[in-house]
């Protein structure tokens, strides 16, 4: 706080963090703007929504919408099947990268060689198509299996594992040790407990991965049923966007526009409920994001 | 993209301490002494190994005309032929000037984080701070999908808040989304808005490093706010800032196609065809295996020259570098 300072702020120093507060506030208003227009137009009527009568805060209330998206059978797969592959798949992504992480926090014979095998696949990998043909070689297309098992390490989140065990006290540690524990019951029963910064921004870094990502689910699924919930929003939410906008041209027979309008109904209400889970749950991690994690990979 | 850079970074700065170990016990007892550590690691490696070694061994189609009947083995071999067919074909000049011209002013973008991570860290009110920052985080959780969908929402001709603007002015509505021209400005502007603050991160992690004896150092000598960001906080974070942007050159032709595909349609891909949804449309849409893995190779060589020149250039000028 400015008044706690011991120097008095000049004159020209009060100016800057006017401005500078002015510019903060704007930049604020334009990542917040298209947040509270979609919130606003999911609760709204959607014809005053079609006309534009909504642009900031909702107009007649109405929540037609979500009652759509939790009747909607598709969506309604699609967020049980991202359910499924964001516990499953962040489980699987934890428990390779936390013993990984760890074992490469300490020194043994052939770490290096280890820790190279690692990073040539941050630089280098197959691409598309060799990754393709392996999936298929290996019969896991159209499986649900490909997306828990693809991605299942980051090597960049490895990194961030061995650095924060790498910068944690070994009292606790050594102790165990000295008592008699195995490697395995000091970092279940000891290490893992004080590392809970680090479980709770690892697995925020990959459940985001796996309820956002659409494109492997694209090349891999072809089973409706086991998509995931980002393929119905594409097709909700861009894919018809193109039809509907020609369909506008055309002249609407009553139905169609009634489809429609459902459709510019959906849309809003649709993309707050698969948002929100993610968007509630990240400022109470951010606390770990802000400092300490981050700041441990800084210094080393 | 923030923590590759950092972690990088620090592992080849450990790398260059080299461990002396206190007691010199054979090679076989060390071994045998850390056989968990070995077990904590081995289902990574395999992981690494199938689903990244496999594929690189896999690239060779690039110089194949591979037949998936007759498998790595049989498939006759080609030579550069498929690259020559990439770089002489009609896609080869529009694929590229797309991507480069993406890639470019997505590179003039880089400043904005640092900018708002100099301006964040000037905010004396600490609860502001962390409310402005929650929010500026917030459209980095939100999916490709969903991004894509509210730019198609807030742009849409008829019903889109920005036509419903320029149509109160007096201007004709456009349709942005089929308009080959504001492709580029639609996909860097979008990615601005979503990762703007997430990319602060790493800078007001920097800043927040600065050692506080220094700014009363410099205001007892009368140096004002925007001095002392000039000559304190900046060169702070310098050596971020370098490795980031190293990364970000490295990475510069490597677009993410998960976006640009979702922004491409029939009418906008003379100017959203970029090399990477390339890939994916002539190898997996039209089975080209061999031909897409060449044009999928070509550009990651681009990528790692581009890489090598920057950490070359970097070190010469900064004395900071990746590697």
């Amino acid at each position: 706080m400015a008044k706690s300072k011991l120097i008095k702020e000049s004159k020209g120093d009060r100016i800057f963090n006017g401005v500078n507060l002015a510019f903060v506030t704007l930049f604020l208003l334009m990542v917040l703007y298209p947040l509270i227009y979609i919130l606003s137009c999911s609760f709204s009527d959607p014809h005053l929504v079609a006309n534009g009568e909504v642009w900031l805060y909702p107009r007649g209330f109405n929540l037609e919408g979500y009652q759509r998206v939790f009747e909607d059978s598709d969506i309604m797969i699609g967020y049980a099947n991202t359910i499924f592959y964001t516990v499953v798949g962040t489980l699987i992504n934890l428990l390779l990268t936390l013993p990984a992480g760890y074992a490469l926090s300490k020194k043994f014979p052939g770490r290096n060689i280890i820790m190279t095998i690692f990073f040539i696949t941050m630089y280098f990998g197959g691409g598309m198509i060799p990754t393709y043909l392996l999936i298929r070689d290996m019969e896991l297309y159209n499986t649900r299996l490909v997306l828990l098992l693809m991605g299942a390490v980051g090597v960049y989140n490895v990194i961030i594992a061995r650095t924060f065990f790498a910068n944690t006290p070994k009292d606790l540690e050594e102790a165990a040790i000295i008592d008699g524990a195995s490697t395995l019951r000091t970092f279940v029963q000891v290490v893992i407990p004080i590392s809970k910064a680090l479980i709770g921004v690892l697995t925020l870094y990959y459940a985001v991965g796996h309820w956002n990502s659409y494109f492997n689910a694209m090349i891999y699924l072809r089973d409706d049923w086991k998509k995931p919930l980002q393929l119905f929003l594409r097709n909700i939410l861009i894919s018809e966007e193109l039809s509907s906008a020609m369909s506008d041209m055309a002249n609407d027979s009553e139905a169609m526009a009634e489809a429609e309008r459902l459709k510019q109904l959906l849309k809003y209400s649709v993309i707050i409920v698969s948002s929100l889970p993610l968007l509630i749950t990240y400022p109470f991690l951010q606390k770990y994001f802000d400092k300490g994690v981050l700041i441990g990979s800084i210094k080393g | 993209m923030l923590m590759k850079a950092v972690g990088q970074k620090q592992l080849s700065m450990q790398k260059s301490v080299p461990a002396i170990p206190l007691t010199r016990k054979s090679l076989w007892k060390r071994i045998v002494e850390n056989k968990a550590l070995y077990l904590f690691l081995l289902p990574s490696v395999v992981y690494l190994l199938i689903f990244h070694y496999i594929p690189m061994y896999g690239i060779q189609i690039a110089f194949q005309n591979f037949n998936p009947a007759l498998g790595f083995s049989k498939s006759p071999w080609v030579g550069l032929q498929h690259f020559e067919d990439f770089v002489s074909g009609y896609y080869f000049w529009t694929t590229l000037r797309n991507t480069l011209t993406i890639s470019f002013y997505s590179l003039l973008t880089f400043p904005i984080p640092i900018i708002l991570a100099l301006m964040l860290n000037e905010v004396q009110n600490y609860k502001y701070k962390k409310f402005v920052q929650t929010v500026l985080y917030a459209p980095h959780f939100i999916s490709t999908v969903v991004l894509i969908g509210m730019v198609t929402i807030i742009l849409s001709p008829s019903t889109g808040i920005v036509n419903h603007f320029l149509a109160m002015l007096g201007f004709e509505r456009q349709y942005f989304m089929i308009q080959p021209k504001a492709f580029k400005h639609i996909y860097v502007w979008s990615g601005v808005w979503q990762g703007s603050g997430w990319s602060a991160i790493i800078y007001l992690a920097a800043l927040s490093a600065v050692d506080p004896e220094l700014h009363e150092a410099a205001t007892i000598d009368g140096a004002s706010r925007l001095q002392r960001i000039r000559y304190i906080n900046i060169p702070t974070i310098r050596p971020t800032i370098i490795i980031l942007l190293i990364m970000k050159i490295g990475s510069m032709v490597s677009i993410g196609y998960e976006k640009a595909y979702l922004l491409q349609n029939d009418l906008n891909l003379e100017m959203s065809e970029i090399i990477s949804t390339y890939v994916y449309r002539r190898g997996l849409l039209n089975a080209s295996y061999s031909f897409s893995t060449a044009v999928s190779l070509f550009n990651s060589a681009i990528n790692i020259i581009l890489l090598v020149i920057a950490n070359f250039v970097a070190r010469k000028v900064s004395e900071t570098s990746l590697f």
